[in-house]
């Protein structure tokens, strides 16, 4: 099994800021995982992610997909291997929804049935019907299905990686149960690798084979699930568990 | 009343002329305001700095009441339509190049970024995204242009660029009263016109992007 991401030491310090918004971090991501990385706000979870497409370049330190120096790859080349879901979703409002997945496709000059045919097979994946979704625009969709939309998007050139941040952030319980279910079999039937960002302890729980844990920009335990909730590894570990426990007990 | 139909066949030639005359400053003036305006707005789009200062100084420009300026260049550039459309094209860079950056701009949270998550190039990113989404605006900023040209076109008489501006001056001037009324309903009807044209296309433009 390959290393899909590897962080050797990595550093990023914004220009202007007193801090570092990622200090010495250093991890592997193997080939198939699905790594959700959990932390408060500023904690440097979204910053580290976008390391790894090159939205934010490195201060200092190394950081290699599948093998590959980001830094010595083409930014547009690289990002077109690496499926990227955000909160805001971003669907393009001028553009239906077969066109909005098809945009990736369409830039590497795949032919038209191909193309048409990804477009179909995506929006069933995601339980959307093609037949009444292909030709909708995304001003007439709920959050859900936009966000649905979003991630056959990020999936239509059979990316090796896929990063999420924060996709279901802004969507209903009810429906963030069902999506977070359905990446799960997303990610089970491609062994796609996955990196997951995530505020919501339960969440990140609930989707990581392991979880990455942060704060201030430094790696506070990196490990699965179950590890994590028998030995957590320090008192802010011990803390964001306890904020779910006593979110449950509130009801008692 | 006699005498007003009298002059209006005897003359309609000239009146004619006017009109042509000035639909042709206003043309000329559109197609390099606008190709201008584009340049300008692609080059500060993502720069911050260098639009607030282009901004600032489009403003000022359009400070200054349309006499003076087409007066400021006539020693440059001679009297005549050449000057004219000159000043016309510096007017029309306040409103287009500000409804041409805000449209490159002013797109939702989200989508600019995706769009470069995904590997699109800068160019491609231009032209699939931010161009389709601010034709909006660009229409609605070329139709303030529009009719503000036509407008201050009129001045453009008083330098010797033609136009209807010369109907009513001359009228003015002879204290002929017919050649002040053509003048004047020659000019609104064109600023109608030009209105309600493009009003239909901003529709269109509105439709064809959003499908609302």
């Amino acid at each position: 099994m390959r290393t899909a991401v590897e962080f050797c030491d990595v550093t990023k310090r914004f220009s202007g800021a007193s801090e570092d918004a990622v200090e010495h971090v250093s991890f592997q991501v193997m080939e198939g995982e699905l790594i959700t990385i959990l932390g408060t706000s500023g904690c440097g979870k979204t910053t580290l992610m976008k390391m790894v497409n090159r939205l934010y370049e490195p201060t200092s330190g190394v950081i290699k997909v599948f093998g590959e120096n980001v830094m010595e790859a083409d930014p547009v080349q690289l990002r077109r291997k690496i499926g990227y879901v955000i909160q805001q979703v971003g669907l393009f409002p001028h553009m239906t929804v077969e066109k909005n997945i098809a945009v990736v496709p369409e830039i590497l000059g795949w032919d038209k049935e191909r193309i048409h045919s990804r477009v179909e097979e995506l929006l069933s994946l995601v339980n959307l019907d093609p037949d009444v979704y292909c030709t909708r625009y995304p001003s007439q969709l709920s959050g859900g299905q936009q966000q649905r939309v979003g991630l056959a998007r990020a999936l239509a050139a059979y990316p090796s990686i896929m990063l999420l941040d924060e996709p279901f952030g802004a969507i209903d319980a009810i429906n963030r149960t069902k999506l977070q279910d359905e990446l799960l079999a997303i990610h089970r039937r491609g062994g796609l690798t996955c990196l997951f960002v995530t505020h919501d302890v339960t969440e990140a729980l609930k989707l990581g084979d392991r979880i990455l844990i942060m704060n201030q920009g430094e790696i506070q335990q990196f490990d699965t699930p179950e590890n994590i909730l028998h030995s957590p590894a320090n008192a802010y570990v011990e803390s964001l568990l306890k904020s779910v426990m006593e979110g449950l007990s509130f009801f008692k | 009343m006699t005498r007003f139909i009298e002059y209006t066949c005897k003359h309609y030639d000239k009146l004619i002329r006017a009109l042509l005359e000035h639909l042709q400053m206003v043309g000329l003036t559109l197609l390099i305001s606008i190709a201008l305006a584009f340049v300008i707005s692609v080059l500060i789009m993502d720069r911050k700095c260098a639009a607030d200062w282009v901004m600032r100084i489009c403003s000022m420009i359009y400070a200054i009441p349309s006499l003076a300026l087409f007066a400021l260049l006539i020693p440059l550039t001679g009297l005549g339509m050449k000057t004219a459309v000159i000043v016309l094209v510096i007017y029309n860079q306040y409103i287009l190049v500000r409804s041409f950056t805000e449209g490159f701009c002013r797109i939702e949270a989200g989508v600019l970024e995706a769009a470069s998550g995904m590997g699109m190039t800068r160019w491609q990113i231009f032209k699939k995204v931010r161009f389709p989404l601010a034709l909006d605006s660009m229409t609605a900023g070329i139709h303030i242009a529009i009719i503000s040209t036509i407008g201050i076109a009129t001045i453009g008489a008083t330098i010797g660029a033609g136009g209807l501006g010369s109907v009513l001056f001359d009228g003015m001037r002879t204290q002929n009263a017919v050649k002040i009324v053509w003048g004047t309903i020659l000019s609104a009807a064109l600023v109608l016109l030009a209105n309600a044209v493009l009003k239909a296309v901003e529709k269109r433009v509105k439709k064809a992007v959003y499908h609302v």
